[in-house]
């Protein structure tokens, strides 16, 4: 993958543009927040408690005024402590609460993960469906911001190889605020990953609580000659690759993973066997990514016998995020890099 | 006599159905636990356990001075928790025993026994894991009113754990409802508390979060009884947290695997003599408050429960690999590709139910 020169946009506006009249055009972090408010308005059980969600507003200014409007019991400032504060919520969730915990880098789960991967994954399962921990636990992740090599990893495929984790991954604003909803909703713990760079991106977002149901992928981009599968800031990235694909005379399919556990591998599937053709992006390193995953389950399926050329992964380099903005550009997949991987694909078979 | 009576209000074990309460639920883990070490011993029991033999009168104090629809999280050394806090026998024999009609259908075992109706949040496999729970459990009862306090057990060793001194400073700052009960048997498996820990005591950790910091003789059922009376009450009142030590002693190995190297057999014995079982009876015969037909009707009943519970247990349908994934959150990842989202496994209602 060579270093583009040019330094990539910090915005990326996801999905259609809404025309005059259309609806409302909120940012990622907004549609995060007002699903957030509109469900502890809706619901005294929801809470969110993290690092600094409070009249800080959150690091990334996710929270905002939810503590104005709901207070410090409901927007609960914690010490830096995310075993105790993770742990909390776990203990919350099984005794009637809907805990939302706030992780300010999605790296810092690692002090928290005995609580997600030993308690909240397993509680239900171990005690024989006696408890439920219906715990939410959102995390920004991914690169892009100049933080280097502990608050810029992605690490989804740690959770989705936990069973008993629920692990989605927004990619619009819509979807933000619609899945999020739907993982308060859920009885079980859910892992959402939200990307430090898609906070400022805006979308089209229902004003209404609109739920987007877990475990179902979006397809926002058809096409005939390839189908790319991403994740995250990569769906964004991806789309704006198939406009240029689109120009040189290629027509690139876009398929959103947004759930990763539980897997929507019929709709992932489908538009694979439309195209014959699969690039699978994602940010993280590529050994033992998720997209192996997506690529085992191809294998494994009727959709192998219906490629014209052999599965493709576009993924970040088995590396730490470097600092350096040329290096860290360098590391993960970007919209030029996804255009080249696609234009070679498809002039396969 | 008259100084007998005079001292009866005051003194819990004075009274006969207290006296006798105490006395059956420690007389009942015992037999529970030696009826578990035999069926290892005979190889009808798989996996591990670890026995609290020895350290009834931690489990028996404690959970005496709890209401019903109190909160308690346990530990890997939770039998005696389970049954102090009302579990049934048979389906806790049952869960040791494989079987479908276990606590947890088999999926748990000896360290993940909970019964969340009785208000046993569960036993917990990771040393210090069920603190930060039982502080979490406690914001809710304080946020939803329900006056119930939570105690949480745990051991010396989990005190060097972060999430214990996580979990605890949570619990000061929000002046939670939770007594944190260490259970210090002098030994995180083999580490001695000597060797694990600066300070002297557990209690005097306490300091560190700004919270009370209590040391009692973890053998002696009143004198537990009487500083979890003490806490609970505080918690109950919006007193918030106390860090109550409770010193004992385990008789048994950490596991199946202990080979007891890391202590003589004269600390042991010495420790057998100091039985919570034995003082209690001889207290209550000393203070008249029962007499030796009922110390040995106690003795009697608590065998003849256990023996029920292991004959019916035995007797009972093993889990059934079959519908292993039925009903859990697991079953949606272990389907046949495809099939995803075939089912409405993630959307089922609730078998047991949450605490509410």
């Amino acid at each position: 993958m060579s270093a583009p020169a040019v330094p990539a946009p910090l915005e990326y506006v996801v999905g259609q543009v809404p025309a005059a009249g259309a609806p409302r055009v909120i940012s990622y972090a907004e549609a995060v927040r007002e699903a957030m408010g509109q469900a502890m308005a809706a619901d005294d059980r929801v809470l969110l408690l993290g690092e600094d969600v409070g009249v800080y507003g959150g690091a990334f200014g996710v929270s905002g005024d939810l503590f104005a409007r709901f207070g410090g019991d409901r927007v609960r400032d914690t010490p830096i402590s995310e075993l105790g504060f993770v742990g909390a919520a776990v203990g919350m969730a099984m005794s009637g609460l809907r805990p939302v915990a706030e992780i300010q880098f999605s790296d810092f789960t690692c002090q928290a993960m005995d609580q997600i991967v030993n308690q909240a994954a397993k509680i239900h399962f171990m005690l024989g469906g006696a408890a439920h921990v219906p715990m939410v636990l959102r995390a920004p992740g991914g690169s892009g911001t100049g933080a280097a090599g502990q608050h810029s990893q992605s690490l989804e495929a740690w959770f989705a190889h936990t069973p008993g984790l629920k692990v989605v991954m927004p990619a619009t604003a819509a979807d933000a605020k619609g899945l999020l909803l739907s993982a308060i909703d859920d009885p079980d713990p859910v892992v959402v990953l939200e990307h430090k760079l898609l906070y400022r991106t805006s979308g089209p977002v229902p004003v209404e609580p609109v739920r987007v149901p877990l475990g179902v992928a979006d397809v926002p981009r058809r096409g005939t000659d390839l189908t790319m599968v991403a994740t995250g800031v990569m769906v964004s990235r991806c789309l704006t690759a198939a406009e240029e694909l689109a120009a040189a005379g290629i027509s690139a399919a876009v398929v959103d993973v947004r759930t990763l556990s539980p897997f929507d591998a019929a709709t992932v599937l489908g538009e694979i066997d439309a195209t014959g053709r699969a690039l699978l992006v994602q940010e993280a390193p590529r050994h033992v990514g998720f997209m192996a995953e997506v690529a085992a389950r191809i294998s494994e399926s009727d959709t192998l016998y219906r490629l014209l050329a052999p599965v493709r992964r576009l993924c970040g380099l088995d590396s730490p995020i470097p600092y350096a903005p040329q290096l860290e550009r360098a590391v993960v997949p970007q919209v030029d890099t996804i255009v080249a991987a696609a234009t070679a694909l498809a002039e396969v078979g | 006599m008259s100084d007998l009576l005079d001292a009866a209000p005051a003194r819990p074990a004075a009274h006969p159905e207290w006296a006798r309460g105490a006395l059956s639920t420690m007389w009942t883990i015992r037999r529970f636990e030696e009826a578990v070490d035999d069926l290892f011993g005979r190889g009808l029991m798989h996996g591990t356990m670890h026995l609290s033999i020895g350290q009834e009168a931690s489990a028996t104090g404690v959970c005496l001075a709890l209401r019903p629809d109190d909160l308690i999280a346990s530990t890997h050394r939770g039998h005696g928790h389970c049954i102090a806090k009302g579990a049934e026998l048979e389906p806790m024999m049952a869960e040791l025993l494989a079987k479908d009609t276990g606590y947890c259908r088999g999926r748990g075992g000896s360290m993940h026994i909970a019964d969340v109706a009785r208000g046993n949040l569960g036993a917990n496999g990771i040393v210090g894991g069920g603190v930060p729970i039982a502080v979490g459990a406690a914001l809710a009862q304080q946020r939803l009113g329900t006056g119930r306090v939570v105690v949480c057990f745990f051991g010396d060793g989990a005190t060097n754990e972060g999430a214990f001194h996580e979990a605890a400073n949570l619990a000061a700052i929000w002046n939670l409802p939770v007594v944190l009960v260490c259970e210090n048997n002098k030994y995180g498996m083999s580490f001695s508390t000597e060797r694990s820990m600066k300070v002297a005591t557990v209690a005097e950790r306490s300091a560190a979060y700004g919270m009370p910091g209590v040391r009692v003789d973890g053998n002696d059922v009143e004198a537990v009884h009487a500083a979890a009376t003490e806490a609970v009450r505080r918690a109950r009142e919006g007193g918030g947290p106390t860090l109550l030590e409770a010193v004992t002693y385990r008789w048994k190995g950490h596991s199946k695997s202990d080979k007891n190297l890391y202590r003589t057999r004269e600390e042991i014995e010495e420790w057998r003599r100091d039985d919570p079982i034995a003082a209690f009876e001889a207290e209550v015969l000393r203070l008249g408050t029962l007499g030796e037909a009922d110390v040995a009707a106690v003795r009697d009943a608590a065998r003849d429960a256990v023996r029920d519970a292991v004959r019916a247990a035995m007797a009972a349908p093993d889990a059934d690999p079959a519908v292993l994934l039925a009903d859990v959150p697991a079953a949606v990842f272990s389907r046949p590709l495809g099939s995803d989202l075939a089912t409405p496994a993630a959307r089922r209602p609730a078998t047991g139910g949450a605490v509410r």
